[in-house]
């Protein structure tokens, strides 16, 4: 025999190879252009805005733009001692472009983000130069160490070289309440003012808890569901699915109206004499409120995977673990469980991605304490417009989500997930 | 040691499910020990049902059942000790073959060691030797149903019950399946209840049939008393194959009744008919009527065939015999192949004793 494998080929002479190609070419341009639209569509609303989002939270190009002849001359300037005087020249060339233009205010923001107290001292200089006070005759330097005192600290012009990268990850660790220190260190935010942190632990905490309690809740009754007979089980599964039909707005008003201190809920623990009239427990804009309201919400998409699985497990098996000796609890454990665990699987991962990024449940029954990073993210979108900001910790939540699944896939394996 | 000749006693057994309509009718049934005994009959006829009540996931609506002369109804069934093979088989989809068959033993707390003996020999029992790492999924279907009868075994229970076990494999390998099924009953002399609605598996395995209809055991008896002895109509249609003729009863004497159809007039074993004037059917076998017999048979009666099948072994001939257009005879290849052809007249004879009177359809 011939060490070499013969091609093979089709009666006309061509290899099989490229044969089987030409005949499924047709078809898979087909297939390919069926999903165009698709394609496109995940592009133009998926893709593309989280590119953007990630591109605005660590863009810094602002003052790169502002003050290039700045940062040229800051090349080799060491950092450590006073600047030189090309530092000053440059920079007095680039500020009178800005002040020209009226733009030195948004310097002076910028600026003073990085460091307290650019703004009276940016102020300061502007009048200077309006007034045409620098002759550019003499040293420059001189003149505007003259403007304010603090001019002549090397810890402000420290600052301004800070900002000459067009790019910074300043967002991501002011969401995570650090920041960058005077010599480039990271810092940590005092400690009364790390409100970040917290909110994230809350936002893992109540996720967890969520997922928790409509797992507790959700198995029995997706068991239920799975064992009942159909007429029973049909009924069931509706009272399941009505709630997910309702709007998610009206479902979160109506526990407002259910948990509030003079809601119906204090109105029968108070009836049945379980709390004094005069002393109802708060029961919303707390977290109480938030995992009431959000496991009520969630707990259709822990059911219904739960139910798929279960459905499809023989009743048989029990019957067989308990024919051969296992007690009712046994058979449960050792086989019902084990066998339900894709679906567990699914539910939890669901409920859990959901509850990490809910929004407006939170933002209504939650309260002060019952917030969540995605109301922070919210509140810096629209009322802080910190949109850069906004968008790090849109993006940190997104790892986040993407980590809970990697960690999945390692313990239960993505494969074993069933949805439906 | 004499065998307990009770050890599985019904007694009085009703069940009924939605408080209606009866599916288990005054069920009483003894069962040996030892015995291998078959529920059979056509689906909806209880015996599921019954089978159910034993191994305690039914209780019984009224009655009792017994167990080595203890009444069972209120043990659950994991304490029942009973060994079962489910029809799907209902292997752990999630254990191994060995995990599978070590479940039973390692809820009754047994020591490592003897789980793996016990498992070896339940294994090499149903020649699945080597299996122990597969999973159920990575098994046909035969070999998923052998090691559900290893693990119905395993643990040695007194009495196991199998539920169609057999209905899901294909037909060669059902037959060697009934063999090796009787086999591990002859060796290790345990109880078996047998469900099924295959007459024929029933014939192969059972030392006793129970055939049931309606909700109640027609007759219980060995096979071959069953197939040449039916007590009734009902017993004698549905174990093998059967030719009738409705008639009523003009005369009764000396242990043979003479049957008048509506095209003549035939002798009869009679069974279950009392007296004259009685509605009956009567049963003949195929192969106990005979083309031209030589012997003298109280029955001579000409017919015409109307179809003729070869069946390899056998040829099926239909025939309009006394009005009765669905007589089937079964001829032998071997024998001189006399005159079977479409439209002849032959003369067909049986004797009256093989042709039994029963019970009017």
């Amino acid at each position: 025999m011939s060490s070499e494998t013969q091609q093979i080929l089709t009666t006309d002479g061509i290899p099989l190879s490229v044969s089987l190609k030409k005949a499924e070419r047709k078809n898979k341009i087909k297939a390919f252009l069926l999903v165009v639209p698709l394609l496109l569509f995940l592009i133009i609303t998926y893709i593309l805005p989280i590119g953007d989002m990630f591109m605005r939270s660590i863009d810094d190009k602002m003052v790169t733009n502002m003050l290039p002849k700045t940062f040229t001359a800051m090349e080799k300037w060491d950092g450590k001692e006073m600047p030189p005087e090309e530092v000053f020249a440059g920079f007095y060339s680039d500020f009178k472009i800005l002040v020209q233009n009226k733009e030195h205010g948004k310097l002076a923001q910028r600026l003073n983000k990085e460091k307290n107290g650019f703004n009276s001292i940016i102020k300061k200089l502007f009048r200077q130069v309006q007034r045409n006070k620098i002759d550019e005759g003499r040293s420059i330097k001189e003149q505007i160490m003259k403007v304010h005192k603090r001019w002549r600290d090397v810890e402000y012009w420290q600052a301004i070289k800070r900002t000459a990268p067009p790019y910074t990850t300043a967002k991501y660790l002011k969401g995570m309440d650090m920041y960058y220190g005077p010599d480039g260190n990271i810092m940590q935010v005092d400690e009364d003012r790390r409100i970040h942190r917290i909110l994230w632990l809350r936002t893992l905490e109540i996720a967890f808890f969520v997922t928790l309690f409509s797992f507790l809740m959700g198995y029995p009754i997706a068991h239920l569901l799975a064992t009942l007979p159909m007429k029973y089980s049909n009924l069931l599964m509706i009272c399941v699915l009505l709630p997910f039909w309702t709007s998610l707005l009206v479902r979160t008003a109506s526990w407002m109206i259910l948990l509030q201190q003079q809601g119906i809920v204090n109105d029968f623990f108070v009836m049945i004499g379980l709390v004094a009239d005069d002393n109802r427990p708060e029961m919303m804009y707390n977290k109480v409120g938030t995992y009431v309201a959000m496991t009520q919400i969630l707990l259709p998409f822990m059911v219904l995977p739960l139910y798929s699985v279960m459905k499809t497990i023989s009743p048989s098996l029990m019957r067989a673990g308990k024919s051969l000796g296992g007690t009712p609890f046994v058979a449960f454990w050792k086989i019902y469980f084990p066998l339900t665990i894709p679906g567990i699987g699914a539910g939890c991962l669901l409920v859990f991605i959901l509850a990490i990024g809910y929004y407006i449940t939170p933002a209504l029954v939650g309260g002060a304490s019952g917030t969540l990073i995605s109301n922070q993210i919210a509140y810096h979108m629209k009322t802080t417009l910190d949109w850069s900001f906004a968008s790090a910790m849109g993006l940190m939540l997104l790892t986040g989500v993407l980590v809970v699944y990697w960690v999945y896939n390692k313990l239960v394996g993505v494969d074993n997930i069933k949805l439906g | 040691m004499s065998k307990n000749q009770e050890f599985v006693k019904f007694d009085k057994v009703d069940k009924s499910y939605d408080g209606k309509v009866l599916v288990v009718k005054d069920l009483n049934l003894d069962i040996a020990e030892g015995e291998f005994i078959t529920m059979l009959g056509p689906s909806g006829s209880g015996k599921t049902t019954c089978l159910m009540m034993l191994a305690g996931f039914e209780t019984p609506t009224n009655g009792e059942i017994y167990l080595d002369a203890n009444p069972i109804s209120n043990i659950p069934p994991h304490k029942r000790g009973i060994g079962m093979v489910f029809q799907n088989y209902a292997l752990f989809p999630h254990m191994t073959v060995y995990e599978n068959l070590a479940f039973p033993l390692k809820v009754r707390k047994i020591s490592k060691d003897d789980i793996d003996k016990k498992v070896d020999k339940a294994l090499s029992m149903v020649s699945l030797s080597g299996f122990e790492n597969r999973m159920p999924a990575q098994l046909s279907g035969g070999q998923q149903q052998r090691v559900a009868v290893a693990r119905a075994l395993v643990f040695d229970p007194t009495v196991v019950l199998m539920d169609e076990p057999l209905g899901a494999l294909d037909k060669n390998l059902r037959e060697s399946m009934q063999y090796e099924i009787k086999h591990i009953h002859e060796n290790i002399g345990v109880t078996v209840v047998y469900v099924t609605h295959d007459q024929s598996e029933a014939l192969t395995m059972s030392n006793r049939i129970a055939v049931f209809n309606d909700g109640k055991v027609q007759q219980l008896s060995s096979p071959d008393k069953l197939y040449e002895e039916p007590v009734n109509s009902f017993v004698a249609e549905f174990i093998g194959e059967n030719n009738t003729f409705g008639g009523e009863i003009i005369d009764l004497s000396n242990g043979t009744c003479k049957v008048k159809l509506s095209h003549g007039e035939i002798f009869a074993n009679p069974i279950s008919v009392k007296s004259k004037g009685d509605r009956t059917t009567v049963s003949i076998r195929p192969e106990r009527a005979l083309i031209n017999p030589e012997n003298k048979m109280d029955n001579n009666h000409a017919g015409t065939i109307e179809e003729v099948i070869y069946h390899g072994d056998h040829t099926r001939v239909r025939l309009n015999l006394l009005g009765n257009s669905e007589f089937i005879l079964k001829v032998p290849n071997s024998s001189k192949n006399l005159d079977i052809k479409l439209g002849n007249k032959i003369n067909i004879g049986w004797n009256s004793q093989d042709a039994r009177a029963l019970d009017p359809k």
